[in-house]
């Protein structure tokens, strides 16, 4: 990719973007595809945060930066799967951007949104700008009734009790500032969906400007994707003590 | 301000508008007929709101399935990419 150094940068910034992986040998190989397609006008870096996977991530992500570089994709594997919020702590301590994109390994959130972000944090500059799938332009595909009704009533309790200014509070295909996550993913403490609703809600609350872009959302192409009444009760027990704390 | 300490003022606050509009004795009838039932009538709003909001954002929620179709596109696209590269992508 020694030609895209000399093409013109459309943004002045690094930035980094923090894949944490567990099982995704098949979409980090499409994910980072996507990504060196869609961001060639940007300088970039993926950091690759990988919960030693037993299918043989790492080893594919290692094909990849023989593709690459490895100053373009950086592998920063942790010993065991030790949760979300804990592998976004860890990718960042080897940021060297001044811009920290988070984005699933999932192919759910698709790089070519990623422009748009870039675009709005530049004309904004807002602390945060998050992806929403529930605003014109937005949208989801391959779920059923059951998960759109759980998922918007989630978002209609969630907005009755915390008065966020997102109307997407679950979604994680964000760009930060990097002082600004590092500050905020600090105070955060909860997992899997409610992560994601914390670190905005706390965002809001330290009064960080966040801005949206819409995004459509592909449930899970390969893989399994889940979201069943465990996931409900966590994320009810979630919203209740963000009420209680913020 | 904790939020819960915002919306737990907001409930007090009504609830002493209630008390004192219970315990005012200068009311027209028409109006003491009504004020018992001002918290049951109140309950029934936060209800409909929230069956409105959640059948608003159900109707607007948007599918894409053509999305689906350019994602499949996209992952043909890379495949042939990373086979020409000689990086074996065959496992789905």
């Amino acid at each position: 990719m020694a030609d895209a150094d000399s093409a013109p940068r459309k943004s002045p910034h690094l930035y980094s973007i923090i894949i944490p992986t567990y099982n995704e040998c098949l979409n980090i190989a499409l994910i980072c595809y996507l990504l060196f397609k869609h961001l060639k006008d940007y300088n970039f870096e993926i950091i690759i945060v990988d919960d030693a996977s037993p299918d043989g991530t790492q080893d594919t992500v290692k094909k990849l930066q023989t593709i690459y570089g490895e100053d373009k994709i950086l592998l920063r594997p942790r010993a065991a799967k030790l949760g979300l919020g804990t592998a976004y702590v860890h990718g960042l301590k080897y940021v060297s951007g001044d811009f920290v994109i988070i984005l699933d390994a999932d192919l759910s959130h698709h790089p070519k949104y990623l422009p748009n972000f870039i675009r709005k944090q530049l004309e904004t500059d807002a602390d945060i700008v998050t992806g929403t799938r529930y605003v014109n332009g937005g949208g989801v595909h391959g779920w059923d009734l059951r998960r759109k009704l759980t998922s918007r009533g989630a978002n209609v309790l969630a907005h009755t009790l915390l008065w966020p200014r997102v109307s997407d509070l679950t979604g994680s295909f964000r760009l930060y500032k990097k002082k600004v996550l590092e500050e905020v993913v600090q105070t955060c403490v909860s997992k899997g969906y409610v992560f994601q609703m914390e670190i905005i809600v706390r965002a809001t609350r330290m009064g960080c400007r966040i801005e949206e872009v819409p995004i459509t959302f592909v449930d899970r192409v390969y893989g399994i994707s889940k979201l069943g009444g465990t996931e409900i009760v966590q994320y009810l027990k979630g919203l209740f003590w963000l009420f209680l704390t913020t | 301000m904790k939020q819960v300490w915002k919306i737990g003022s907001i409930f007090t606050a009504v609830v002493v508008a209630w008390i004192s509009l219970l315990l005012a004795k200068d009311l027209p009838p028409s109006v003491q007929l009504i004020v018992p039932y001002i918290p049951m009538f109140a309950i029934m709003s936060l209800g409909c709101y929230g069956l409105g909001a959640l059948g608003y954002g159900m109707m607007v929620f948007r599918v894409c399935p053509e999305e689906e179709i350019l994602l499949q596109k996209d992952i043909a696209e890379a495949k042939a990419f990373f086979k020409e590269r000689g990086v074996d992508m065959s496992a789905d």
